[in-house]
Formats: C-alpha cells, structure tokens, sequence
C-alpha cells in the first residue's frame, strides 16, 4: 500500500474472531454497521453483507477445516469518493489453484453439498474481487465495491 | 433462522424464517431430511417469504434436497424469493431443477393439478 493510498482512507476497521460458524453472521453485521454512515442503499448493503458473509464461510469452512481454534480478520476501508474495501484474511490451507476455485459450481467438496458459488457471488456483488493464496500459509480475498452518491432531501 | 412446516397429503410447504447463512444450513438441511422421511414426503414447496438474509449455502440446501425428492419422482417449487435471493438462485441454475412460483397456492394447486392428470391418466388406462 503506497501513501497515496494512505491518504485515501477515511475510516478503518479491523475485527479478529474465532473461526467459528455463528460469527458469520456477527461479520457481515459488523462490516454493514461500519458502513452505515455512508448511508448505503438497501440493495448495496444486503450485497454487501452476503459477500461478506460468503468470504467469511470460505475461511470457516476450507482455511481451517472448521476449526474453532483459529481467527478469523476482516477489515474494512471506507475510501475517497464512497470507496469500500474488504479485506478478509486467513492463516489457513491457502488454495492451490485460485483461477480454478473461482469458476462458477466449482468445489473442492463436492460431497458436503457445497454449491461452490461463493467467489461468482463475491464477484458479482461486488466491483472487484481479487484472491491472494499461498498454501499452507494462508488465503487474502479483497473485495472493493463503489457506493452510489446518496441522493440529499 | 426459524424453520416451520406444513403438510398437506404428499406435499410439504418450508417455511422459513430469518438468515440463511453456513452457520444455519446444517441444522436446516437435517430438519429438513427429517420430516420429509417421517412424513413421507413427495413434494417439497420452499417458502422464502420471510427469509430476510441467504447465502451462497442456500443454494446447496435446495440442491440436497431436490436430490432426495427427485428421486421418488417428487417436485421442488419456490416461493416467496426478494429479488437479491432470485438472483444467487439464478446464479447458480436452481431454476432449472425447481420451478419458480407466486405464491403457496399456486404452488399447491400446480402440484395437485399435476396429480389430477396423472388420475385422470391412469383412470383412462383402466
């Protein structure tokens, strides 16, 4: 991250949980609270939340295997110009192929009735998605997603 | 997440309350199996009316449970989707295995007209 960047940032937050199911909800809630003084239409706010919630369960569930144990941290920058970023970050597995788990329908546990639409969902309720994986050291997924301007009565 | 049922003859209205995220689908997914297999369940009518959060893992429950029902030759209605769920279902091609409905009555109503047919059908072949 540059100064540039720096400068760009208005508002930040970072929340560090167990890796714990229950806390999935706790995130996405988390993160809409944060965002709430931009005042977010409804549509932008419930994306939000589920991309949120979907980079949060990925972690629960494939970085660490369900292991409550483990932490889970996810910040969020609120930018110049109603810029969000999320950023959700995991010590765990890390992916193997990236471009591979972001197809569409594709699981690495096809018995567990997982219907591998986490990343299409991430991807198309956000702006941008960008994956950082590294096995056996962890899993970085940076969400960015530009809000409306609010409309003043 | 509240999750209620209904019955009526072989078909079974879910209807569900609240978020659906990982963390609730297990113990959906399990209520779900549950009642479909004491109860004898062919047809199963997913009620999204008050289901105010859902995530990708929606999805795999529908999915698990089309499995089970299309089986036995049953059918899987939806019903009740805001337009942000319609959109992951799309998403992921739910509704090329479960039809899309207006409402729990109509739901019902295709679904016995389906069975009227079929008595009719067989009513004729005797």
């Amino acid at each position: 991250m540059n100064n540039n960047d720096k400068d760009n940032i208005q508002n930040k937050m970072k929340l560090q949980f167990s890796n714990r199911s229950e806390n999935e909800s706790f995130a996405r809630v988390a993160v809409a609270a944060f965002i709430a003084p931009l005042d977010p239409t409804v549509e932008e706010l419930t994306e939000i939340k589920t991309a949120v919630s979907e980079a949060v369960s990925n972690a629960i569930i494939h970085a660490y295997g369900e292991n409550e144990n483990e932490m889970v941290t996810v910040e969020c920058l609120i930018e110049k110009d109603r810029r969000v970023v999320i950023i959700v970050t995991d010590n765990g597995i890390g992916i193997e192929d990236v471009e591979l788990a972001r197809e569409p329908l594709y699981t690495s546990k096809p018995d567990e009735e997982r219907s591998g639409m986490g990343f299409t969902v991430m991807e198309s309720f956000m702006d941008k998605l960008e994956v950082e994986s590294t096995p056996g050291v962890g899993t970085r997924v940076i969400m960015i997603k530009k809000l409306d301007l609010a409309y003043e009565f | 997440m509240q999750i209620e049922f209904e019955m009526t003859d072989d078909i079974m209205i879910v209807n569900l309350d609240g978020e659906l995220d990982h963390h609730y689908s297990s113990v959906i997914r399990e209520e779900i199996d549950k009642t479909i297999d004491t109860f004898h369940t062919k047809h199963l009518i997913f009620n999204f009316e008050k289901v105010s959060f859902m995530d990708s893992s929606g999805i795999g429950v529908i999915m698990g449970r089309y499995n089970k029902i299309s089986q036995l030759g049953g059918k899987l209605l939806i019903t009740g989707c805001s337009e942000y769920i319609d959109r992951i279902l799309e998403m992921a091609g739910i509704y090329t295995i479960a039809t899309r409905m207006k409402n729990v009555a109509d739901s019902i109503a295709l679904i016995e007209g389906d069975n009227i047919e079929k008595g009719a059908k067989s009513e004729n072949e005797q």
